[in-house]
């Protein structure tokens, strides 16, 4: 019996677990650019903010998943659904890409651009909205697009405290040593990927200030 | 031409210094007085502090001792959103917004001070006859339009609330001479319209005698001397002379041409 045999065979619980999959990234993707994109706009805007705030969001980074996700567990109200911690730890390891970016993208607009708006007597939230983020815009949407690519990848691994999704395949088919089914976790969560990574970079060059 | 001062003069510099956080001074003991509907040309090196004077008229800067007046009130003591917006300000880098369009660059202030689209579309559709741009470039986005075009938009663009102060920062230097040329002339003609209080900017003395009614000379943080454009070339006051000879002939003959 072949993987895509398989898929169609247990379509519905693919599309289940798929559906959980993009439950958890997408919420987590929500999460981290409400949080990341103001953070972003604090350090480029005050240098002092920057270096604690891309510093502790590269720290995040660099926790194993499998670790953060076994931190995480012990935590009240978080730690009584595996979802809800799935979902918190994949909103910190999205962060990084969104302060970067967002950071990168405010700092990287002409300071020609952002002195003749203050000249013109732009008020600061005037100036953030009408020139500054519109033109990072790009930037802080590649940001995004590395988060959600990344965070597909790493919700396989939030199946290991039980929060479902298409790991579920992944670690099923490990235990019993079948190939066709860690496939069939793994090639809906790579299709998953590319076409986030697809849209996203089409947005992003639609978006692209001339 | 020349107008005489009427009342307060337009802007007023008292024992201005500006001192930079590290504590290096670049600008110290400025007195000044900028009457209204004249052009005051700063003239100076780079680094001599002519900027630091013209930011410190809109507030960019703030003066570390002394105070800068425009029209009759201390800049440190008024709305700074307000006092920005009643000043037009031009740079060398032009700064238009890039993803905005022409028409939308031009009416942005008066946008946001909440006119109605009607008349916005009046104004910019006047502010680019004025500059003299054809009212099809108005759809354009900065990237599509050449220097010289450019640097019109970015003077119609300060003049869209039609401020009594306009602020030019080397606007035309990184122009090609011939363009230059074309702007300073049309400057001049604008200028004998409008009437504005202009505070200009620049390395030039050929430009500074053709485009001012004073000569603004600075050097090192300092006001050396103010003059008009033909005692410019008479002083004895060694930098000015020094600039005179140095320009030679061609800054006379300019000067001449200015006044024509």
């Amino acid at each position: 019996m072949n993987v895509f045999h398989f898929i169609l065979q247990n379509h519905e619980q693919v599309l289940e677990l798929t559906l959980e999959h993009l439950w958890m990234v997408g919420v987590s993707t929500v999460f981290a650019v409400l949080i990341g994109i103001p953070l972003g706009i604090l350090s480029a805007h005050r240098p002092v903010w920057n270096k604690p705030v891309l510093g502790t969001a590269n720290v995040i980074q660099t926790i194993p998943s499998l670790a953060l996700f076994g931190f995480l567990l012990p935590l009240p109200w978080l730690g009584d659904r595996a979802d809800r911690l799935a979902i918190l730890a994949l909103t910190l390891y999205a962060l990084l890409p969104v302060i970067r970016n967002t950071y990168t993208g405010i700092r990287g607009v002409d300071p020609a651009v952002v002195e003749a708006g203050r000249g013109m007597g732009l008020t600061g939230s005037q100036l953030l909205f009408q020139v500054e983020l519109p033109l990072a815009l790009s930037v802080i949407l590649s940001g995004v697009r590395v988060a959600v690519v990344v965070s597909v990848g790493l919700a396989t691994i939030a199946a290991a405290i039980g929060a479902g999704g298409l790991g579920e395949f992944i670690f099923r088919g490990l235990a019993m040593v079948n190939n066709q089914l860690i496939l069939a976790g793994a090639i809906p969560a790579a299709v998953l990927a590319l076409s986030a990574d697809f849209g996203l970079g089409w947005l992003e060059r639609r978006l692209q200030p001339r | 031409m020349k107008p005489t001062a009427t009342g307060s003069p337009a802007i007023a510099f008292r024992d201005v210094a500006y001192t930079l956080p590290g504590g290096q001074p670049l600008l110290s003991g400025l007195n000044l007085q900028i009457d209204r509907g004249e052009t005051l040309v700063l003239l100076g090196r780079s680094g001599s502090g002519k900027t630091t004077t013209l930011k410190l008229i809109n507030r960019l800067l703030i003066p570390s001792a002394g105070e800068v007046i425009v029209n009759g009130e201390p800049t440190a003591a008024s709305d700074v959103i307000r006092l920005r917006r009643s000043i037009g300000y031009v740079i060398q880098e032009v700064g238009l917004f890039p993803h905005f369009s022409v028409e939308r660059n031009i009416g942005l202030v008066p946008r946001i001070e909440g006119w109605p689209a009607e008349r916005i579309q009046q104004r910019v559709d006047e502010l680019l006859r004025m500059v003299g741009l054809e009212s099809q470039i108005a759809s354009r986005y900065p990237h599509q339009l050449s220097g010289g075009q450019r640097q019109r938009v970015g003077v119609a663009r300060a003049l869209a609330a039609d401020p009594a102060i306009l602020l030019m920062d080397e606007p035309f230097g990184a122009l090609d001479a011939l363009t230059r040329d074309q702007l300073q002339r049309e400057f001049l003609a604008l200028q004998r319209r409008l009437n504005k209080t202009v505070v200009f900017v620049t390395h030039d003395l050929r430009e500074a005698l053709r485009l001012g009614s004073r000569i603004a000379l600075m050097e090192a943080g300092r006001l050396i001397t103010v003059l008009s454009p033909d005692e410019f070339l008479q002083s004895r006051e060694p930098l000015a002379a020094a600039y005179a000879q140095a320009f030679g002939e061609s800054a006379a003959s300019a000067a001449n041409r200015g006044k024509s």
